[in-house]
């Protein structure tokens, strides 16, 4: 089939449910979506639906990136703009249906926003809402809006048609499109994407690999996931006119088993371009051939990096080796290999379909472009959201994330995952380009944001990103192997309140000695947790060295419970509750916490009732208080 | 013909040697070897790298509970302490009628709903110390 024919079928397709009028109902039903228990939303209207034999379109779509108020329900009737409805379940759905399918009635009072021409009294636009007033949407641009499991909705939505774009040019134009773009490496490193090519393009040898890297594992990101669940074309379309540009016939998707819907929804889609004549030999009647398979990773981390990506997919262990020689020059099986991260590859077809001076549009001078960010942590509105590079970082807490839980002080946020370095709160007014990432000693890396409040402790998470990258070293190198474990071991003794005057100097050395000893990236940028949190909170630091106290009240060690004799009321509440049993007392006489019991778990202190508040948790300072119970009022 | 002839791809192999009795034995492993003919030292190195491959005997239902830094901001370690509690086995150990066994394992990618475990091949998320027992009760 020819893409003309493949998209006339499509939009005719598309318009026969259009006018027959029918409502279109939407599920986001993504990882995410089902967490939130979309399936059985799915389920309901379903069955609802029969029940009252009514007609209409349901549909499975991706996340549109509010994981927060999921699962997220589209209804679209004729004549009416979209309307979205956050936080349904089984009873709400069933209202839904009653009121706006039956009776007419779209609910404003439960509506989310509205999508699409036409208003409706007491609804807002939906991209007019802060968390989506500032995105812009390119890698996410169809996720929540289409069915991925139809190739026909990526299609009417412009789909393929970057790749029959691409097919009449010559694979130097499609190169030379990409650097217009600006485009570079969303997978961490930020290396241009259209040079990268330009280097696979111009090496000897054949066969050319591609390779969509898809073993996302930075704690924090989980972009990778939600576009391969959302739009998995995007990225297949991305990775055909990859390999167009730089030769290759052959391709592979490495994907972490840890996503099993995003492997599922690969394979579906991979079924249907070969129906259609997308993937195999001679696409869409060119002299362009091209074949994917999908690799599914086992549970490793460091296979992320591209040579240690490569040795996996050849069933070694998944260990780098040095560069060069670059995978440009010998890659896969030796051969000349080009390795794109998913976010890359989607940002690709999109580049194609509208050309590489639109996307350079956005962004800044050397961060063009958009990326989407994963916010995780302690932040009101966890989700995925993309917006131009260059916005400020206080914009994406804020105006889109929402601030922090509970209206907490934001403390700070982890950018790059494990490979970035922790911002404090006189950085919120930073671009978030990376060049600025850079200069601030974090890195943009894949996207993850973890947001930190007041009461996490700097050190403590440190310690938890330092124990994931020795976890996950592979033991290749020995100042990352070693280096990391050492680092660990003085983090650990930090946090435990036996820091010894020293440590901070000895953790910037060897955090140099890992960084610069590596091989990799994994190890080479494994320090920067540890670097920037000196950098940035070295008070935190001494604290915990020097006063043996822990000023976000986190470290177990270092913190103290005592209760208040002249507020504690003798309920017993917390002597009933403790787990140890090491609270001393009785009707009528105040409690003691026998220090030597307590396991500082906390419960007593969660369970005392606010009216009392007779427990406190403190560091670094003693209060006295009776060393045995005594009568309820004696202490006046 | 040998059970697992032919130039199949390692990574694949293993796993799919492993699916049913749960782990990579050392007899298993050099069986393999011998139908593939591939030194079995290669076998067990990517059998040990890789954290989905076990060369130890598992649980008939293997919990992974991840530890990373937005589960543990969401209070994971109180999701494992109820599960070590409730099944009385720590990480790294299987119940006595080889029903569970418990993982701590690195990022699940689920952070939008920490924290967050798999068992088996499905990821629980937004657990909380009450519903993680009722998770476990679906596992036979």
């Amino acid at each position: 089939m020819t893409f003309a024919e493949i998209r006339e079928r499509a939009v005719a397709e598309w318009e026969v449910m259009e006018r027959s009028g029918k409502p279109r109902i939407l599920v986001g039903a993504a990882t995410c979506g089902r967490s939130a228990g979309a399936l059985d939303v799915l389920q309901t209207i379903n069955a609802e639906l029969a029940k009252r034999n009514l007609d209409a379109t349901v549909i499975q779509v991706g996340c549109i990136g509010l994981c927060y108020i999921e699962p997220i329900v589209e209804i679209a009737k004729p004549d009416r703009p979209r309307i979205f409805y956050s936080g349904v379940n089984a009873d709400i759905a069933v209202q839904l249906i009653e009121d706006y399918l039956v009776n007419d009635n779209p609910r404003p009072d439960l509506a989310l926003g509205a999508l699409g021409e036409g208003s409706l009294d007491g609804v807002p636009q939906l991209f007019d809402l802060p968390m989506l007033q500032p995105q812009v949407r390119v890698t996410l641009r169809n996720c929540g809006f289409i069915d991925p499991e139809d190739t026909n909705h990526y299609v009417v939505r412009g789909g393929y048609s970057g790749l029959a774009r691409a097919l009449q040019m010559t694979p130097e134009q499609v190169i030379e499109e990409m650097k217009k773009s600006g485009l570079r490496g969303r997978g961490g490193a930020g290396f241009p994407t259209g040079t990268k090519w330009e280097f696979c393009h111009r090496a000897v040898g054949t066969p050319k690999y591609l390779i969509c890297n898809a073993d996302e594992g930075d704690p924090g990101a989980f972009m990778d996931r939600s576009v391969l669940e959302g739009d998995p074309h995007a990225v297949l379309e991305g990775m055909l006119i990859a390999a167009y540009a730089i030769g290759a016939s052959e391709g592979y998707i490495y994907c972490r088993a840890e996503y099993p819907l995003a492997l599922e929804r690969l394979d579906i889609a991979l079924r249907q371009m070969k129906e259609l004549g997308l993937l195999g030999d001679n696409i869409l009647g060119s002299d362009f051939s091209f074949h994917i398979k999908v690799k599914e990773g086992a549970g490793a981390f460091v296979c992320g990096e591209e040579t240690a990506l490569m040795a996996s997919i050849e069933g070694k262990r998944g260990m780098p080796r040095p560069r060069p020689p670059f995978p440009a020059q010998s890659g896969l099986w030796g051969k000349p290999t080009n390795i794109n991260n998913v976010e890359t590859l989607a940002n690709v077809s999109a580049i194609l379909e509208r050309g590489g001076d639109w996307y350079a549009g956005y962004g800044t001078e050397k961060s063009k472009g958009t990326k989407t960010f994963a916010l995780a942590g302690k932040v009101t509105r966890t989700g995925l959201i993309e917006v131009p590079m260059g916005i400020p970082l206080r914009q994406i807490i804020y105006d889109i994330g929402g601030g922090i839980v509970g209206d907490k002080a934001f403390k700070a946020v982890q950018t790059g995952g494990p490979s970035g370095g922790c911002l404090a709160t006189d950085l919120l007014d930073i671009s978030v380009d990376y060049e600025s990432l850079t200069a601030a000693g974090s890195i943009m890396g894949s996207g993850g944001m973890i947001v930190l409040d007041e009461e996490s402790c700097v050190v403590d998470v440190a310690r938890y990103f330092l124990d994931f990258t020795q976890k996950e070293s592979c033991g290749k190198c020995v100042p990352c192997r070693v280096g990391t474990k050492q680092m660990l071991d003085i983090l650990t003794r930090i946090t435990r309140g036996q820091g010894q005057p020293g440590d901070m100097d000895l953790l910037l050395s060897l955090g140099q000695t890992v960084n610069q000893g590596s091989l990799c990236a994994l190890g080479g940028t494994a320090p920067n947790p540890v670097l920037t949190t000196i950098r940035y909170f070295r008070h935190e630091y001494e604290a915990h060295i020097n006063q043996k106290r822990c000023p976000a009240l986190v470290c177990l060690d270092l913190i103290t419970f005592y209760i208040l004799p002249d507020k504690c009321q003798a309920c017993m509440i917390c002597q009933r509750s403790c787990p140890v049993d090491a609270i001393k007392g009785g009707k009528k006489l105040i409690h003691v916490i026998d220090q030597s019991k307590c396991v500082k778990c906390a419960t007593c202190y969660e369970v005392c009732p606010e009216r009392f508040s007779a427990i406190v948790k403190v560091s670094g300072e003693t209060i006295e208080v009776p060393e045995e119970p005594i009568p309820l009022g004696a202490e006046e | 013909m040998a059970e697992y002839q032919g130039n199949r791809d390692v990574l694949a192999l293993l796993k799919e040697a492993q699916e049913k009795p749960g782990y990579l034995a050392a007899e298993l492993l050099q069986q393999i070897a011998r139908d593939c003919r591939i030194p079995v030292g290669h076998l067990y190195g990517v059998a040990t790298f890789y954290g989905f491959l076990d060369t130890r005997p598992v649980g008939r239902n293997v919990i992974r509970i991840c530890q990373s830094v937005p589960c543990y901001l969401k209070e994971v370690d109180a999701v494992a302490k109820a599960i070590e509690d409730e099944l009385g086995i720590k990480p790294g150990e299987i119940t006595g009628d080889g029903r569970f066994s418990l993982h701590r394992v690195n990022c699940l990618g689920a952070c939008d709903h920490a924290p967050a475990m798999m068992v088996n091949g499905r990821v629980h998320v937004d657990l909380t110390p009450s519903s993680v027992i009722d998770i476990l009760g679906e596992y036979r």
